[in-house]
């Protein structure tokens, strides 16, 4: 009998050595003649257990990791393809106390599915809520979407539903766009990626009952050039699905239209800005759009177009499925579902944790996270990417939500959470901040083009010990320039890194001498 | 203005009419010219321009626009590090100046002998194997300068 091992082709995983794995596997597997077949799924997301190696058992699946190329041989004679006992045991995998408290919708099958396989989608719900879409009217669709709650998962928690509604609203008759925007430069930040290489499928899904929801016969997805395992991913499931029918001409059978296309981007970060995406996508400088008229007005082309991040789309096919209450029925106030969160940087136990909204992130730090890697205490944390505020250890107790995050002076963005120990400068990490933004800047509004490199200069004076105070004045005046005065949301945001490292950490800009 | 040699040249024209009646097709070509390449030739501007009905400065202007388009022949291996806020977190700062030290160049340059080209990138979505790095489009996470000097010394052959 054929045994299925389980080792994710994920980006994540074969960046600490997961393919090496499965070539030793494979190898040791051929040599003593055990009939093994090798699936490379999804990352579960536990990456500190990477690579993480699953054997299908009658007792479920078990996990042993984190497997070296060199623990191979010893797997094999422990027979590890039973469930045998070794060293790096881990049990079944779904019981693994990080796993297990997880509520995964979005994420149900990345880590668990072979992402290339339409079959293996299907067999675990897949293309269900495509079928249930296909059976109502478009308004129908969208008022679901409504009612679930769903905001924008990239960052700015607009509520989807609201967006769907204004594209549907236009004339019809006329192209309509479905873009994803899969741009996904937060620091701190993979959920998206993991997504788009561990169930592809969801991604497509999910566009495709967008575009039936409001009557867009093309979709793009907007991929990062940093990405190169999510560009194969999903081409490799985009040709999948059009194999089955699932897209072109006759979607599932319903006579309806739908066709998908990767595009990449270059390496800007403004990009993810979503008029800015817009421009790149028809070729030009990624520089901003002055709104309105509101992408889902005038958009990709000068059409109605909707623009969504990579999750909240692939959130879609679980709410068609399960019903929009049984989505709003996670979460707390305005904060509905739920939220992939990126545990990141010098964080003991990092990886991906999808939770109702309203845990804290004192809970995700510790409890999930264990502290530190590097075992100091954590100093700060900044969450929702580089234009994200830093959080002191002192507010941990705030709880993951969009208005609790907002209300003290942070923002949840796309879900990433970077931790730093008490190693940290934030001076030097101010600094940086202001630095990014000048070197992303798209240039098109002077606040940001010229206020972060004044920013930076600024900053360097400080830490040089020129004049501090009166430099940290100035530095105040222009963040608050920057913050009123930007066209967009990097030079609009970028200062607020700054300014919370200046009010939480002000020690750190002082007693610099030349 | 350097020539393209006559290869170079007829794959650029070949690009440029293959995917001239795409929508929105400048990125698609300007990629398509850097994987067949290596970088867009400034000799590939015009071309690009004429092909697709655009003036040389639209198409200047997003050649220059996106970090990720070289205008110069990058070195035999691309090393870019993660510079972003993650991996800083766990000495991603550190891990560049070794980086410059071994391979002796700055961000932005290539080696000598044409070996490496080296280059900071912010974020590779890698960020809980901090610090991340890319060779050749391979990722690499939890890299400590021993294993950057092993990647590196093992010439980034591909896998």
């Amino acid at each position: 009998m054929t045994t299925l091992v389980y080792i994710p082709g994920d980006a994540g995983a074969l960046s600490v050595g997961a393919g090496e794995v499965a070539h030793g596997i494979a190898a040791e597997a051929a040599r003593r003649g055990a009939a093994v077949k090798v699936v490379r799924n999804g990352s579960r997301g536990a990456y500190w257990l990477e690579p993480l190696v699953e054997v299908a058992t009658p007792r479920g699946r078990l996990a042993y990791g984190p497997v070296k190329p060199g623990d191979v041989a010893g797997l094999f004679d422990a027979d590890f393809l039973n469930g045998g006992s070794h060293a790096l045991s881990l049990g079944a995998t779904e019981e693994i106390p990080w796993l297990k408290g997880q509520q995964r919708l979005t994420f149900e099958r990345v880590g668990i599915i072979d992402p290339t396989s339409v079959a293996d989608y299907v067999t675990h719900g897949g293309y269900q809520g495509l079928t249930r879409a296909l059976s109502m009217e478009p308004a129908a669709i969208v008022q679901a979407i409504t009612t679930s709650g769903l905001r924008g998962r990239g960052g700015a928690a607009f509520p989807t539903g609201i967006k769907w509604k204004t594209v549907l609203d236009q004339p019809a008759g006329q192209q309509k766009y479905i873009t994803c925007n899969a741009d996904e430069g937060d620091s701190g930040t993979f959920s998206d990626r993991m997504l788009m290489e561990g169930d592809p499928l969801s991604l497509i899904e999910g566009m495709t009952i967008a575009g039936i929801a409001v009557g867009a016969t093309q979709g793009y997805i907007y991929l990062r050039a940093e990405y190169p395992h999510a560009l194969r991913a999903l081409r490799t499931a985009i040709a999948a699905a059009h194999q089955a029918r699932y897209l072109g001409s006759d979607v599932a059978g319903s006579g309806k239209r739908f066709d998908l296309e990767v595009r990449l981007g270059a390496g800007a970060y403004i990009c993810g800005e979503e008029t800015s995406m817009l421009e790149s996508l028809e070729g030009r400088r990624g520089e901003v759009r002055v709104r309105p008229p509101l992408p889902a007005v005038k958009g990709l082309f000068g059409q109605p177009t909707v623009v969504n991040n990579v999750v909240t789309l692939a959130s879609v096919p679980w709410i068609m499925q399960h019903g929009a209450q049984a989505y709003a029925n996670f979460g707390m106030g305005k904060s509905r579902g739920t939220l992939p969160i990126q545990l990141a940087g010098n964080i003991r136990r990092g990886g991906l944790v999808e939770r109702a909204f309203g845990l804290t992130l004192r809970e995700l730090l510790y409890e999930y996270g264990g502290g530190t890697a590097s075992g100091r205490p954590i100093r700060a944390v900044q969450v929702g990417g580089p234009l994200g505020a830093y959080i002191p250890a002192s507010q941990l107790d705030t709880a993951v939500d969009y208005e609790a995050l907002a209300g003290i002076g942070a923002m949840l963005g796309h879900g990433g959470i970077v931790v730093f120990d008490d190693s940290v400068d934030m001076a030097r990490m101010a600094r940086y901040a202001m630095e990014f933004c000048a070197i992303e800047s798209c240039g098109k509004c002077t606040p940001c083009r010229i206020g972060s490199t004044r920013g930076v200069e600024v900053i360097d004076r400080i830490l040089e010990g020129v004049d501090g105070e009166r430099n940290v004045r100035l530095l105040e005046e222009l963040c608050e320039t920057m913050v009123q005065g930007s066209l967009c949301g990097l030079g609009g945001m970028a200062p607020f890194p700054v300014q919370s490292a200046l009010k939480y950490f002000r020690e750190d800009f002082r007693g610099r001498v030349k | 203005m350097e020539t393209l040699p006559p290869a170079e040249s007829a794959a650029v024209r070949r690009i440029v009419a293959d995917l001239k009646e795409r929508p929105g097709p400048l990125l698609e070509v300007l990629h398509a010219i850097q994987a067949a390449v290596g970088y867009v030739p400034a000799a590939a501007v015009p071309v690009v321009a004429e092909g697709l009905n655009l003036s040389r400065a639209e198409v200047h202007g997003v050649v220059t626009f996106y970090h990720h388009f070289r205008r110069s022949r990058p070195g035999a291996h691309t090393v870019s590090l993660c510079q972003a806020e993650a991996c800083q977190s766990m000495g991603a700062t550190a891990l560049a100046a070794h980086a410059r030290r071994r391979l002796g160049i700055d961000f932005h340059q290539t080696s000598a002998d044409g070996r490496f080209s080296l280059e900071p990138i912010y974020c590779l979505g890698n960020c809980a194997c901090s610090p991340a790095v890319m060779i050749d489009g391979r990722l690499y996470g939890r890299v400590t300068p021993e294993r950057f000097d092993e990647l590196v010394a093992d010439g980034a052959s591909p896998p």
